[in-house]
This record gives C-alpha cells, structure tokens and sequence, in this order.
C-alpha cells in the first residue's frame, strides 16, 4: 500500500467521520468508509476516539444549581402562564 | 419523574398549556435550568444567563399560544434564548469571529507504510459512562467553553440537548450544511482538547490507564 494514498483516503474519512458517526451519508459512502477503516489501525483508533467524544458530549450534564429562578422571578413567571392560560380559555 | 426524552418535554409542554397545577413549576425548574447552562455556556457570566433565562420564560408565556405543536417545544425554546444571548452579548461587536480549519485537528502521524500510527492517548482504555468522574467531566466543560462561539453553540444544541441538524440550523438560522460543518469540527476540536488531556493525565500516572500507547 503506498502510504499517500492510504493518507489521502485517512483524509476522505477525517473529513466526513461526525455524518459517519451520526449515520447522516448514503449508505454507499458508510460502506466505503468501513471498508477503509476496516484495514487502517489508525483510522479505527482516531474514529474511536471521536465517537467516545461525542458520546461523552451527549451525556453531559452541566453542574451547578439547578434552579435559577428566584421567588421575585417566579411569581412574574406565574402571572404572565396564568394570564396565558385565562387568554387562552376566553 | 424526571425528564429524559424529546416525548417526555412535549408531555411537559402539553401538561403546562393545559394547565395542570404542578405543570408550571415543573416547567420552569426543568427549561429555566436549561436555558441557564446553555446560556452560561455562551454568555460566559452567570448573571446574565440567569437574566436571559428569566426573560426566555417569560417570552414563552407570553406568547405560549404561538406553540402549536409540543413536540417542538424545545427549539422554539432555545431559539428565544439564543437571540436573548445574543443581546446580552458583551463581546466586542468588532471581535472577529475565530473559524476552525480541519487541518488543525488532523491527529500528527509518526512511521510510515504499514507502521503508521498516531500519537493520540489510549482512548480504549477510556469508558463510555463518565457521569461520576469529575475530574473528566470538569475537563470536558472547559474544552466546550473554549470553543469560538458559533462552534460551542452548535455543539450544545446537537450534541449536549440532542436537537436535530435542521432545529439547530433553525435556531441559529444557517443552513443544515454550516450546522453538520460546525459540528464536526466543534468536536474534533473538544476531541483534541481531551486527548492533550488523557495523555497529560496518563503521564503523570500510570494507573491511570489513559497513557498515550504510542
């Protein structure tokens, strides 16, 4: 295998890996990225590590407080819903 | 019950309109959060995303009848939170905006033929759950906050609250093309960001089991 080529395909992938992952491409460009992938360790390695990324994106949870909204906010918040809800059954 | 799904927000939405007496804290509790990370996330000033969450609501409820269907409660959500960010923005107006090129994040290869290999950390080693290691997750928020703007906000929308490639695109009005470009390289670049990170945090300990193998 000549190394450029095989860079240059390991390029076609990096470029396209996230619709990959996202299953977004045609099912004739996944089969071709598994192909390559399937016979390039370095591929293999660099796509696990982006989809773990992703994966831990996905499962992120911000910390901190979980209710921001104050007593004063709130009670604004509860007039306007209910002024909502009395438009709406008019 | 606490809310995991797309179903579970609509059901939410559907309750709150309909004015189940519980339906309005729960609301409030579960997108006012919501809206605050996301919006502490852009904004970058915890008294601002706690305004624009506060104003975010209160536009809902003001104009709560323009949700016609629950099931898309969550983006017209963040679509009202996204132009409140907008206007709390404290940034200069004149502060180019920083755009991130592929190539930076193409992995640096050492050997060559058929002993290529990349000189990344040993993300095997890494599991998929990382809810409770904090360490990982405080990282992770960093790498997220450091991306230029248009990039984190792509990447929350997508990946962080799991909206589609066209509720992002119309939130942030682009196209589905610019959401799916950001995207990936919002994430090859938090990718990069966790690797320099493994491999540090590897360095350090062995044990660790994260070492870059290479």
């Amino acid at each position: 295998m000549e190394p450029h080529r095989h860079n240059e395909k390991c390029r076609e992938v990096f470029a396209l890996l996230s619709q990959y992952l996202d299953v977004e491409l045609p099912a004739e460009v996944c089969q071709q990225i598994e192909t390559h992938i399937a016979g390039c360790g370095p591929c293999v390695e660099f796509t696990e590590s982006l989809r773990k990324t992703v994966e831990l994106c996905r499962q992120y949870s911000p910390a901190g407080p979980p209710a921001p909204i104050g007593e004063a906010a709130r009670m604004r918040l509860l007039d306007a819903y209910k002024t909502m809800l009395e438009a709406r059954q008019a | 019950m606490e809310i995991r799904s797309r179903e579970q927000e609509a059901e939410l939405a559907k309750q709150l309109m309909a004015g189940r007496p519980d339906a309005f804290d729960r609301f409030v509790d579960y997108f006012g959060s919501k809206i605050f990370h996301y919006s502490r996330m852009m904004c970058g000033h915890r008294e601002d995303a706690e305004e624009v969450a506060q104003e975010t609501l209160l536009k809902v409820f003001e104009s709560a009848e323009r949700l016609r269907e629950p099931g898309n409660v969550k983006s017209w959500i963040f679509s009202i939170a996204r132009n409140e960010c907008l206007m709390k923005r404290r940034k200069s107006v004149f502060a180019p905006a920083r755009e991130l090129s592929l190539d930076e994040f193409l992995p640096v290869r050492s050997g060559d033929g058929e002993q290529v290999r990349l000189e990344i950390a040993d993300w095997s080693a890494l599991p998929d759950a990382l809810a409770l290691q904090s360490e990982m997750r405080a990282q992770l928020e960093r790498s997220i906050q450091q991306l230029p703007e248009t990039y984190k906000s792509v990447l929350l929308l997508r990946d962080v609250e799991g909206l589609s490639t066209e509720e992002t695109a119309a939130i942030l009005d682009v196209t589905g093309e610019t959401v799916r470009t950001r995207l990936h390289r919002a994430r090859l670049a938090v990718r990069k960001d966790l690797d320099e990170y493994l491999r540090a945090a590897g360095g350090k300990r062995e044990d660790h089991g994260t070492a870059s193998a290479q």
